[in-house]
């Protein structure tokens, strides 16, 4: 366990002597309030979350990858790997730590949206369930994309190729509603279950459903399983 | 190839092969490694020593054959083995955006050690690579020659009874160059040491042992000194001689066990070259022949085979 906490130690500190952190931090802080605002500056507004939970789940499309690009990616690139893989280091403790490293970051920059939330308690009377609930649908949902972002980033060494890849995969598992509504019965049912998407609407409607909980969680074990068979590969290849 | 007693041996491999794709890297390689020994593994660029080295850290398993390491299993005992070993890869993989203290502290708790020992062994192996001025440095900003401190420090931090350095004098300068030598020497005395490299006069300074491996294959085994002598094949001696030559070279030639004799001028000295046949004493013969026949023996100096033309005759034989 030690080790796992030294991996992610190391990752956190170069989070934050990199620019690129500071950067996906900055512009996701900025379009999530851009969401925010806009349920506040209708006719009619409302003291919700609801516009900033959808923005925000587009958003970490596009920044859980740049997150994770570098994770192993670089290691596998500067040739750093050849002595990580020699230490007397399990790989689940590298993919572990690198992936963890990644999710602290991401609580960090949602923590502060907190902020909103303070803004609304100040000035209007929010429903306090929908938010909570939200907050914890947007935690795993950002979960499960950092961890896809983790495992291409263990099969290249290339960092733009893992983040484009992850991306990719993100807006097929985002957009799956609209596959699911040009089939019927079985198949229909089964790919709107895989979606991302699907699974996080009840939690900003304030519904907490073990199943939709227990989704991310197996999407989120599911992919670190494969980062770390993917890492053991690379012995092998 | 090696027979010992196992229990003596620090390493040992055998049949080792390991295949990329197709293309054998490596084939059939044995060897053994005594406790304490340096042994430099010597042969062209792309002869297969990154990937012994390679097999030999648990970076990759070979395709077939066996490696123990302290009768550890280098594949079953994986971690075992790695627990025991430094390594410096060849072109010194650093975290370019860490500092020079931070690094070796995560290195250090990758290798498992208590805090406390981290701190003195950082310490320590700051002086011993002489990179006190360069504790709070970004590893990206130091040169090449301090990259590779850094990347020895890292090696030797956990004190490993094993270290393996692939090709550790390469891309530095001549004077970094003697001291990175002098310290694997000094490591030498307590530590097995495994070093691959292609420059001859660092095996002869550094190693204990040399194994020249070409093509895969190990086609030469023995210390330095023995290398040189058993491969003389033919012996080489300059004497310088006082007399009319036209006398002193048929002479020469007329000796058994003379091979060739020639003779050129240098700066009004008379020297002959003699080739001698295989393992033959000359020098008995000639200082008699040159007495009787009036003339003087001004001078008599063997020339053994430089391992630079031995490694030469050894690698490019399988074309000839």
């Amino acid at each position: 366990m030690r080790t796992v906490q030294a991996v992610a130690w190391k990752e956190i500190q170069i989070y934050f002597s990199s620019p690129t952190a500071y950067i996906v931090a900055m512009i996701f802080l900025a379009l999530a309030s851009f969401f925010f605002v806009r349920d506040l500056s209708n006719p009619f507004p409302q003291a919700s979350m609801s516009s900033f939970f959808q923005g925000a789940t587009i958003i970490l499309i596009l920044l859980a990858p740049t997150l994770t690009m570098r994770l192993l990616a670089e290691e596998q690139k500067l040739g750093t790997i050849e002595l990580l893989l020699t230490s007397p280091v399990r790989d689940w403790e590298v993919v572990l730590g690198k992936y963890i490293a990644s999710l602290v970051f991401l609580l960090g920059t949602i923590v502060l949206t907190l902020y909103f939330v303070l803004l609304l308690i100040i000035f209007a009377d929010p429903d306090p369930g929908p938010i909570w609930a939200g907050y914890l649908g947007l935690i795993l949902y950002g979960a499960a994309a950092l961890s896809i972002g983790l495992l291409t980033s263990t099969l290249t060494s290339n960092q733009i190729v893992a983040a484009v890849v992850a991306m990719g995969i993100l807006l097929v598992l985002y957009f799956t509603d609209f596959a699911a509504a040009t089939l019927t019965g079985l198949p229909a049912t089964i790919v709107n279950e895989i979606g991302l998407k699907s699974h996080f609407d009840d939690f900003e409607r304030g519904v907490i459903d073990t199943k939709h909980i227990a989704y991310y969680l197996l999407l989120t074990s599911f992919f670190v399983f494969l980062s770390i068979r993917a890492l053991e590969s690379r012995r092998w290849r | 190839m090696v027979i010992q007693d196992s229990k003596s041996l620090m390493i040992q491999a055998t049949g080792l092969t390991h295949y990329y794709g197709p293309y054998a890297a490596i084939e059939d390689v044995n060897f053994g490694v005594e406790r304490g020994e340096v042994l430099g593994f010597l042969g062209p660029n792309g002869a297969g020593k990154t990937t012994t080295m390679r097999i030999l850290t648990g970076y990759m398993p070979p395709t077939r054959g066996k490696v123990t390491l302290d009768d550890f299993d280098i594949v079953e005992q994986s971690l075992e083995v790695r627990r025991k070993v430094g390594y410096l890869p060849e072109t010194v993989p650093l975290y370019t955006d860490m500092p020079v203290n931070s690094y070796l502290k995560y290195m250090g708790t990758l290798r498992q050690m208590p805090p406390k020992d981290i701190k003195r062994r950082i310490s320590e192996v700051i002086d011993v690579c002489r990179l006190g001025d360069y504790r709070s440095t970004l590893i990206g900003k130091l040169s090449k020659g301090f990259r590779q401190r850094v990347g020895i420090a890292q090696a030797i931090l956990h004190e490993p009874e094993v270290l393996v350095l692939d090709e550790p004098t390469i891309g530095i300068d001549p004077i970094q160059v003697v001291e990175t030598r002098r310290l694997i020497q000094e490591l030498g005395r307590e530590q097995t040491v495994v070093l691959s490299t292609h420059i001859l006069p660092e095996v002869s300074m550094i190693c204990d042992r040399v194994l020249i491996i070409s093509e895969g294959k190990i086609v030469a085994e023995d210390t330095p000194d023995n290398l040189a002598e058993r491969l003389k094949g033919s012996e080489q001696m300059e004497v310088e001689i006082g007399g009319p030559v036209s006398q002193v070279l048929p002479a020469l030639r007329a000796l058994k066990g003379v091979a060739s004799a020639s003779h050129r001028s240098n700066h009004g000295k008379e020297i002959y070259t003699i080739q001698a046949n295989e393992g033959q004493d000359l020098r008995d013969e000639i200082s008699r022949t040159v007495i009787g026949g009036g003339w003087s023996l001004l001078s008599m100096q063997t020339m053994g085979m430089s391992l630079e033309e031995i490694f030469l005759k050894l690698t490019t034989h399988e074309e000839l």
